[in-house]
């Protein structure tokens, strides 16, 4: 069993919530007396005499009445075959920042269309931002078949039309499927409406995309988090680089360098828990013991002695903006990349990237929130990294204002 | 196919190993709130891992209701020891007395909303900068949304200003004097992971999470041990019954299950069976109202 995190994407009304609640409903994690609060709270049931599923997720609904900011909410269900981490986040005014930041974790999406209005501008704006943070996996689940007559034209006539926008954006893996979330059709339980589909329903898909193909074996990458040192009489010397492994395998005898200082070693040991592994793997939290003495800290990256990422302290970025406070360009900023910190500067605006049309647009106005603007970043010491297009896990930063700590943009390395 | 894949509670252990060495790196005094149920004993197990083969770099800060059941305590003394790690206990008991505080009243008169109070105190007096605690999302509606890295003001009230987007694994730290983090790095697991990783890891717990007799009294459905903290009216009866906990808080909030699983095994079997979740069979507290969750987290309790 392994964990699938995906994200739903919808505008208002598309049945997001709905979809959500069909998910957890007909997977059984909802439990009895969870159903009866619902019920309590739901005036309206369905024609199956069901309560209204949206309701499970109105923690969010009533902040959004109240004006509050929330940007992602996170529900979770089980399969006997997958546990699944939905990231829910809202789609109305800050719903570029919401699905950011939900989408920076999510190996899949789904894209909701409403049957009746097919792709609209909002599903372009989705699929931008699928393409623009390279999730593998596009779902596309096209909503409320049963006020189109589940009809199979309408259905292949949406397919014909967001081919079209997968292909400009370069997004492959989509998948289409045919579904009434209010009903229940082709989402865990097969339709008896469409028996012209014939693919998977959700679920069944859910489970089965594979995810591990994701994983990169080969670029070997590891920033050392935390340094153990026990310094007690039998461990004295003992010396563990504490991390993840951001891609590729570690092993005993590997020959690796250290980043930035350029320092050369050897892996002595892979430990975790204080037992030796016989190797490590992506997305493994591990200790790493090197056959020589260096001076090595937080921050500091170990990798592969011939596949070198980049080492830059110029660095071509796209920000994603996240914070009320517009970009202030030549204000210093925090450059945090995952356990590495350095103070940067944004040196030149390039261009903004219309998340509408992903077409350029030039720099007249401040970057505000909420916008996607290409620049170059100055740091005070050089970034080991690799482009966001290669590596998610160390192609990725995000950018935090000094005086507020505010988190305040997302960072691409390109 | 791959080899090269994690099963998913590897996957979620690596994930909070990976959120409490940011803890240690990025803060001057971390703590590890311990409550003394099994999440928390779930995070001190997860903490080991992370640093060995050095020593847990954050003290276990147990606020004391005086409402805890024997079992607990004395388990939490020993694990402590076990793991060689500073165990730092304040007890609400002191601040009512020192700051007149009034207790509540009522047949389960319940001290955990005055635990805020010590937990502030507590958090005031040793200067600490992060307070680690097992809050899950799937708990609640309420804690859902509820970031990884939680910032508090000065008052540790949960305020929707101070939280932070967070993306990636990138967990950002920073704040300003006064302020404090929670941090829960157990989000991502549902109680199921939690009794499964236990079960994996062959994970200790406090004798009352398996199936025992004790005598209770049966309150609008509920079980609840007969003990000096909650008040015996004359209409009550005192039965013997055969049960187990599936969360442990105070004596006066937490209700029992009837059960005979008597270990590990038999009680995830009966866990995955039932249809109630875990907040609503056992904690007489949330039932005072829906919002009482958030209540609780916006005044820092949480
Ligand atoms: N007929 C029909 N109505 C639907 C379907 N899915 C959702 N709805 C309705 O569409 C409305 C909006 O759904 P909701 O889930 O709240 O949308 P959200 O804003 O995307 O979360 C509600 O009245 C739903 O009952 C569907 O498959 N068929």
């Amino acid at each position: 069993m392994n964990i699938l995190r995906f994200i739903t994407a919808g505008s208002v009304d598309d049945g997001k919530s709905t979809l959500i609640g069909r998910l957890l409903y007909d997977s059984k994690s909802i439990l009895a007396d969870q159903l009866e609060q619902l019920e309590k709270s739901s005036a309206k049931k369905n024609d199956k005499g069901e309560i209204d599923l949206a309701l499970l997720t109105d923690g969010l609904r009533a902040e959004r009445e109240q004006g509050i900011t929330i940007d992602v909410a996170y529900r979770y269900f089980t399969t006997p075959v997958r546990k699944f981490i939905i990231a829910d986040a809202p789609g109305h005014v800050q719903y570029t920042r919401n699905m950011i930041t939900g989408a920076s974790n999510a190996e899949l999406i789904i894209i909701l269309i409403d049957a009746r209005q097919g792709v609209v501008e909002q599903t372009r704006r989705h699929s931008i931002i699928a393409s623009l943070l390279k999730i593998p996996h596009v779902v596309v689940a096209i909503n409320k078949m049963d006020l189109v007559d589940f009809s199979q034209d309408v259905f292949n006539n949406i397919i014909i039309d967001y081919s079209k926008v997968a292909a400009q954006l370069g997004l492959k893996d989509v998948k289409f499927f045919p579904i009434s979330a209010l009903q229940g059709d082709n989402i865990v339980e097969r339709s008896e409406h469409m028996s012209w589909y014939e693919g998977p329903t959700l679920l069944q898909f859910l489970e089965e995309v594979p995810v591990e193909n994701d994983i990169n074996l080969n670029d070997q990458r590891f920033q050392v988090q935390y340094v153990i040192r026990p310094q007690t009489e039998d461990l004295h010397d003992y010396r563990g680089y504490a991390g993840k492994v951001q891609s590729g395998i570690f092993k005993k005898g590997d020959k690796i360098k250290i980043l930035p200082a350029g320092i050369e070693s050897t892996i002595e040991s892979v430990e975790i828990g204080g037992k030796e592994l016989s190797e490590a793997f992506a997305p493994q939290s591990v200790v790493i013991r090197l056959t020589d003495d260096i001076d090595i800290s937080r921050g500091d990256a170990i990798v592969g002695r011939d596949q070198g990422p980049e080492l830059k302290s110029e660095l071509d970025v796209v920000l994603c903006w996240l914070d009320e406070k517009p970009l202030q360009p030549g204000n210093k900023y925090y450059l945090q990349h995952n356990a590495r910190t350095v103070r940067t500067v944004v040196r030149n605006l390039e261009h903004k990237i219309d998340v509408n049309t992903l077409q350029p647009l030039e720099v007249s106005t401040p970057v505000t929130l909420n916008e996607v603007v290409r620049a170059k970043l100055k740091t005070a010491a050089p970034v080991v990294y690799d482009s966001y297009e290669n590596s998610q896990t160390n192609g990725a930063a995000i950018l935090i204002d000094e005086t507020s700590n505010s988190t305040v943009a997302a960072v691409l390395f390109q | 196919m791959s080899e090269y894949k994690l099963d998913y509670l590897q996957e979620l252990e690596a994930e909070s190993i990976y959120i409490m060495r940011e803890v240690a790196a990025q803060f001057e005094k971390p703590a590890l709130l311990f409550s003394g149920g099994k999440d928390s004993i779930t995070l001190v197990h997860l903490a080991k891992k992370a640093f060995a083969p050095g020593r847990i770099p954050f003290p276990l800060v147990h606020i004391d209701t005086g409402h805890n059941f024997p079992e607990a305590l004395e388990f939490r003394d020993q694990l402590a020891k076990e793991v060689a790690a500073t165990l730092i206990v304040r007890n609400v008991e002191d601040t009512i007395r020192e700051r007149k505080l009034t207790e509540p009243k009522g047949k389960f008169a319940s001290r955990n909303w005055l635990q805020t109070y010590t937990l502030l105190d507590t958090i005031e007096e040793f200067s600490f900068d992060a307070c680690i605690g097992g809050a899950r999302r799937d708990e609640e509606k309420a804690r859902a949304k509820e970031r990884i890295f939680s910032v508090r003001d000065e008052f540790g009230q949960w305020n929707p200003k101070l939280q932070r987007p967070e993306l990636w694994n990138i967990f950002n730290g920073r704040i300003h004097k006064g302020e404090n983090v929670r941090v829960f790095p157990i989000s991502n697991w549902t109680e199921l992971d939690v009794w499964n990783y236990i079960r994996e890891e062959q994970i200790d717990l406090p004798s009352i999470y398996f199936s025992h007799e004790r005598d209770l009294i049966e309150h609008e459905g509920q079980l609840i041990a007969s003990s000096s903290f909650i008040r015996l009216d004359p209409e009550d009866v005192v039965i013997r019954e055969k049960v187990r906990y599936r969360t442990v808080g105070d004596m006066t909030c937490t209700a029992a299950v009837r059960s005979t699983a008597d270990n590990i095994n038999d009680v995830i079997n009966e866990i995955k069976a039932t249809r109630i979740s875990e907040r609503g069979e056992t904690r007489i507290d949330d039932k005072v109202t829906e919002a009482a969750m958030e209540d609780r987290k916006k005044n820092g309790y949480f």
